[in-house]
Formats: structure tokens, sequence, C-alpha cells
């Protein structure tokens, strides 16, 4: 079943001749445990996609579901309840407060929905260990490389029970090497059932997801469907 | 790819024979480029008349027989090594050709045309990417061939991706159009 659902979302700002249709009835639906991504050029509204579907922003047009409910009849309070429990978000630019520690900042979504602090830190800690992170648990992100402070960001989008994560650009400005290590660890969160959206102009990135759906001028127009097994690559070398 | 180095640098860690030379040489290759055992041979022969291997003194090729590099076969290697692929010509690449000809065609939607290709290639990566995921059967060798395929690959996209943008901004700026106005090159694909 579905963890997300978009149901014919359509996106518009501004009005009369400064309107701009940033998406256009747009379906899209996310199984648990499934990574998704979806690509587009800039300004093709994968980024408006994701807030949507994070419910960071409301659709002017369609339903977006999360976990089996319509968030069109929830209140903004419920919204910001349902994010702070089962959405995570990571951003090209990492978004970690320079002011907390690593641990601190992973430990935050879990301390506002109500947790105390003892055990929202002993989960924060859990999370960065599971990233190997656990030695930078007490250091700032400015004592932190690019690498580990996205490391970091993606803790703090899967702790607790999170069940979506949204990731924009997540590899921003890493090199290959890191931008990979991101990849993986959004890959291990989903094998752990974890739903999740990330959106790119990346094609490496792209290809850790099981689906890649390309999005041009706020229309999905296509996406790939269920490849063949890795070893048909190996397969058809001439010289078997 | 050039077998015959390939089979002399395996031999410049110590003699082997034939059938070992073929496994090492598809271990060494991530299992990404089989080879059958005949090549291996042909090579061997070859090599061995240029005075680049030396062999047992037996008569027939065959799995017993044993292969040594010589000194010119060490130095062969060397200069090959060394020697950068010719890489200043373009090839004579089918899909670039298939998106030349898409934008000489009237009433095509050349968007589509490379829409159908990117999303072909995108699942060749994935499929590439599906290897990396299991890192424990996931050796350097291997690493480096798949990462090589990825990044290749990734080139292609980028440019199908450029393409489309600047066919879009054709669109939009008339006086610089391109698709009727686009001259073939005089020249594609010196090699290959």
């Amino acid at each position: 079943m579905s963890f997300l659902e978009l149901r014919q979302v359509s996106k518009t700002y501004g009005t009369g001749a400064n309107e701009v249709h940033a998406l256009r009835e747009v379906n899209l639906a996310v199984d648990a445990g499934a990574l998704v991504a979806v690509m587009g050029p800039s300004g093709s509204g994968k980024s408006t996609l994701l807030t949507i579907a994070g419910s960071l922003e409301d659709p002017t047009d369609g339903q977006v579901h999360i976990g089996g409910i319509d968030l069109s009849g929830m209140s903004r309070d419920d919204k910001a309840r349902l994010r702070r429990r089962s959405v995570g978000y990571v951003f090209q630019d990492f978004n970690l407060l320079p002011g907390l520690t690593a641990v601190e900042n992973v430990s935050l979504p879990l301390e506002l929905d109500g947790l105390a602090a003892r055990k929202a830190k002993a989960a924060g800690l859990a999370a960065l260990e599971e990233l190997g992170l656990a030695d930078r648990a007490d250091h700032y992100p400015d004592q932190l490389s690019g690498g580990e402070r996205q490391r970091v960001a993606i803790a703090r989008a899967v702790v607790g029970d999170r069940r979506l994560l949204m990731a924009d650009e997540p590899s921003g400005a890493l090199d290959s090497e890191n931008g990979e290590a991101v990849m993986r660890l959004v890959l291990a969160a989903c094998r752990r059932g974890v739903a999740a959206v990330v959106v790119t102009h990346d094609a490496q990135l792209a290809s850790w997801a099981d689906r890649v759906v390309f999005i041009r001028d706020g229309r999905i127009v296509d996406q790939t469907t269920a490849a063949v097994g890795p070893d048909a690559l190996l397969a058809r070398s001439p010289n078997q | 790819m050039s077998v015959r180095h390939a089979l002399l640098a395996l031999l410049s860690e110590g003699p082997k024979y034939g059938l070992q030379l073929r496994h090492e040489f598809e271990e060494r290759t991530g299992d990404v480029w089989p080879l059958n055992v005949g090549q291996v041979y042909t090579t061997l022969q070859r090599l061995e008349r240029d005075g680049l291997v030396e062999s047992d003194d037996t008569e027939e090729a065959g799995p017993q027989k044993g292969f040594r590099i010589t000194a010119p076969g060490e130095w062969e290697l060397d200069q090959w090594l060394r020697t950068p692929p010719d890489l200043s010509s373009p090839p004579r690449d089918e899909l670039v050709i298939k998106v030349l000809v898409a934008l000489r065609l009237p009433g095509l939607d050349v968007r589509e045309v490379i829409q159908v290709h990117r999303r072909y290639v995108v699942e060749v990566m994935q499929q590439w990417t599906r290897m990396k995921e299991d890192e424990a059967h996931f050796d350097l060798n291997f690493a480096l061939v798949v990462d090589a395929e990825l990044f290749r690959l990734d080139a292609v996209v980028r440019w199908l991706d450029t393409v489309e943008g600047r066919i879009k901004r054709a669109s939009v700026e008339p006086l610089t159009s391109v698709p009727n106005g686009l001259p073939l090159p005089r020249r594609v694909g010196a090699r290959r």
C-alpha cells in the first residue's frame, strides 16, 4: 500500500498575467520501503512537488495522502504534528542549527514533539551511531565536514519513527563519493521500511532509486519501468 | 580494449598458465569483459611471435603451458600505460546522430525522442547502481569498472539535458533558432 500518494495535484502561484503553474495534475504513489527519485531541470516543479508531498505547502488543487490520511482535512496543528512525527526532510544546504551540537540537532524534532530530553538524546545518539557518527555527537556543525553535516541531517530526518523521507538535492555540493554515501543512507532507511522521495537533476543520484520519475514544466512526463536485474548487463558481452 | 596489454600486465607479476591468465583477466575486470580461451591463446601466440613473452618448451598450446614476460614485453607494457588513448576526434555516436536527425525532421517532437533515450540510459544506470548496493561483493576492480560506466552514462544524460535546454531556448529566440539552420558536422566520427 502506498504510504505517500498525490492525486491530481496542481499548484498555481500568482494570478492573471503573473499566474505560474508550478505543478499540473500530478499523480504519484510511493510505497513504504520504496525510494523514488524525481528528476527534472531547474524550474520544472520538482522542489514544489517535494514541499507539497511533505505537507510544507498546500496544493491549489488535488489531494495529498500520507499514511492513508488526506491532508486537506487536517488542521495546521495536526499537519505540524504529522510532520514532526512522520516526515523527515533533507535539504541541499543541510539546514542544521549552528548553535546546537550534532546530537542536539538530531534529537530536536523529538523534543519538540514532547519527548523527554534524556530519551530524545538517547534516540539521537542511536541515529548518529547508525550512520557512523557517534564520535561526532558533541561537535557543532562548523566542526564537521560537508559529508558529515549531511549525514547528521539524514540522522535528523530518520530519527524516531519517521516513515517518510523527503530529500531535495541531498548531495548538494558534495563530491561524488560523499554523494554516494548519502544515497546509501537514504536507501538503507528505505530498506527498513521508510518511503523516500529524492528530487535531483543528478542521474547518478537518481539511479539509486527503485523508480525514477521525470518531471517537465510541472507535469510528470515519464518514469522508469521495473528494470531487469543487473546480471543482464554482464550476460550480453560478446565474448562469453 | 587491449587484451594484449592486459595479458602483459598479468605476466609482469610472474609466469602464468593460459587458463590462469583468462581467469585473472576476468577477475580483474570485475567479470564485465568475459574472454574466451581461444582469444587468450591466439593473443599469447602473437605476443610470443613478437618477442614480448616467452613460453615453456612444450610444443602444444594448452593448459599446462606457462608464459612469462620478456624485457621488451615490459618496455611495451610501460609505453602502453603512458600513451593516452586517442580521444581527439569524436566517435561516431549513434545517439548524437539520432538527435541531430530528429532536429531536422518536421513535425517530430524532439523532446519526446530525447526523453525515450534519457529514460533508457537512466534505467541502465539503475542496473549498474544495483550492483554497487551489495558492498560485500564489490571489490575495487569491479567498483572502478562500474564507476567508469556510470560516469560515462551520466555524461550522456547531461548531454541530453543540455540539448533539451538549447532547443527550448532556441524556440523562444527565433533569430537564433537551431532546428532547421543547424548544419550537420562535416566530419563526425573519424574513428571507431
